[in-house]
C-alpha cells in the first residue's frame, strides 16, 4: 500500500533528519530512490533543481514532489497522486509538530530554571555562529558565478542592513536584476 | 489574529528561497518587527529549532505559532508556511515538468542566489547585537561558525557543547 509506505518513509525522514535541508537530501535519496525505487535518480536530480528554483524549504518541496510522482509512477490517476503529495508533506511535518509541542510545554516552565538560563548563556553566542556558518556555506561557486554575483550580494546587503528595505522587496529586486544582468 | 498569522507565515513561505535559513530575515522582520515576540526570545527559539530534527522552517513556524497562540497558533503558522511551497511544487509536478530548463527562471535565480546569502548575514548581525557579544562570547560564535563551515560538524553537536559550556560556566560562577 503505497500511501502507508509514503507516510512512514516521510515520518522517518522528518524524525531522523538533523542539520538542515541539504543534509536531508542523502536520506531522502536513500529511501525514495535506492530502497523503494519510487522515482529514478534523474527525477531526483530534477527535484533538487526545482527545489532550488522555487520558494520553500527543500524538505517540504521534495515531500510534495515525491509524493505526487511516486503515486503516479505506481499507476494511480493524478487525483490520487495529489493525495500522495499531501500525505508525504503531512508526514514530514508530523514528528516536528509532536516534538515541539512537548518542548514548548516544558520550555515555558523551565525557562526560569538556573541551569536552563546558564545553558542559554552559551547558546546565544553559538546561534550567531550557526547563522554565520549558514551564510558561509552558501558562499560557493554555484551561488557566486561571476563579479555580478558579488555586485548583487553587496547591494542586497546594503539595501536590507543599511536602508532597512524589507527582505521580500530585496528578493524581488534581486530576481529582476538577474533577468537584466544575465540577459 | 489567526488570519494575520496565517497570511504573515504564508508570505514568509512564499519568499523563502534557498532553504530554511533564508527564512530567518523574513521571520525576524515580520515577527520581531511587529513586536509579537522579543528579539532574544526569537533567537532562543531559533537555536532550539536548529537543534531539532525535521525541516527547520517547519520547526520554527510551529514554535513561534505555539508561543503566540498555543496549539491553534502553531497549526495556523505551519500551514501558512508550507502552503505556498506545496501549491507551487504541486503545479510544477503537474504542469511545469521542465521548469528547471526555463531560461527566464534560470536568469532570475542567478540574481536571487547571492542576494539570499546577503539576506542571511543580516539576522546574523542582529543576533550578534541582541546577544550582546563581548570578546569572550564572540569567540564562541567564531568557533561555532568555523566548526560547521570548515570541519563539517553537525550543528546539533555544537548546540549541545554550547549548552553544556553555559551550564558549567554558570556552576563555576556560583562556586567562585
Amino acid at each position: 500500500m503505497i500511501f502507508l509506505q509514503l507516510f512512514w518513509v516521510y515520518v522517518k525522514i522528518g524524525l531522523f533528519n538533523f542539520g538542515g535541508g541539504y543534509a536531508m537530501l542523502s536520506l531522502i535519496q536513500d529511501e525514495v530512490v535506492d530502497r523503494h525505487s519510487w522515482i529514478t535518480m534523474q527525477e531526483f536530480t530534477d527535484i533538487v533543481a526545482v527545489s532550488q528554483m522555487t520558494p520553500g524549504p527543500i524538505g517540504i518541496n521534495s515531500a510534495t514532489y515525491v509524493g505526487y510522482t511516486a503515486v503516479l509512477n505506481s499507476g494511480y490517476p493524478p487525483d490520487m497522486a495529489v493525495l500522495g503529495s499531501f500525505i508525504a508533506t503531512f508526514a514530514v511535518c508530523l514528528p516536528s509538530f509532536i516534538l515541539i509541542l512537548i518542548i514548548s510545554y516544558y520550555f515555558a516552565r523551565f525557562k526560569k530554571n538556573r541551569y536552563v538560563a546558564s545553558a542559554f548563556c552559551g547558546l546565544r553566542p553559538a546561534a550567531v555562529g550557526l547563522i554565520a556558518a549558514a551564510a558561509l556555506l552558501l558562499m560557493n561557486s554555484e551561488n557566486f558565478i561571476d563579479y555580478k554575483s558579488f555586485l548583487i550580494f553587496g547591494s542586497a546587503f546594503f539595501l536590507t542592513w543599511k536602508l532597512n528595505v524589507h527582505p521580500i522587496l530585496t528578493i524581488i529586486i534581486a530576481g529582476l536584476s538577474g533577468l537584466l544582468l544575465y540577459g | 489574529m489567526y488570519l494575520t498569522l496565517f497570511i504573515t507565515f504564508m508570505r514568509i513561505g512564499a519568499f523563502t528561497i534557498g532553504g530554511g535559513y533564508a527564512m530567518l530575515p523574513l521571520i525576524e522582520r515580520e515577527v520581531v518587527g511587529r513586536g509579537w515576540i522579543s528579539k532574544q526570545d526569537f533567537f532562543d527559539i531559533f537555536t532550539i529549532s536548529q537543534s531539532m530534527p525535521g525541516v527547520f522552517a517547519v520547526n520554527i513556524s510551529i514554535f513561534l505559532g505555539y508561543r503566540l497562540k498555543k496549539i491553534p497558533g502553531s497549526l495556523v503558522c505551519v500551514l501558512g508556511a508550507i502552503l505556498p511551497s506545496f501549491l507551487i511544487i504541486l503545479s510544477v509536478a503537474v504542469f511545469f515538468t521542465h521548469i528547471q530548463d526555463n531560461v527566464w527562471v534560470e536568469r532570475a535565480f542567478k540574481g536571487l542566489r547571492p542576494a539570499v546569502v546577503a539576506l542571511i548575514l543580516v539576522p546574523c548581525l542582529t543576533a550578534a547585537k541582541s546577544a550582546g557579544l563581548t570578546w569572550k562570547t564572540a569567540f564562541i560564535a567564531v568557533v561555532t561558525a568555523l566548526l560547521i563551515w570548515l570541519l563539517n560538524v553537525s550543528p546539533i553537536y555544537v548546540v549541545i557543547a554550547a549548552a553544556t559550556g553555559g551550564i558549567l560556566y554558570g556552576l563555576r560562577i556560583k562556586k567562585g
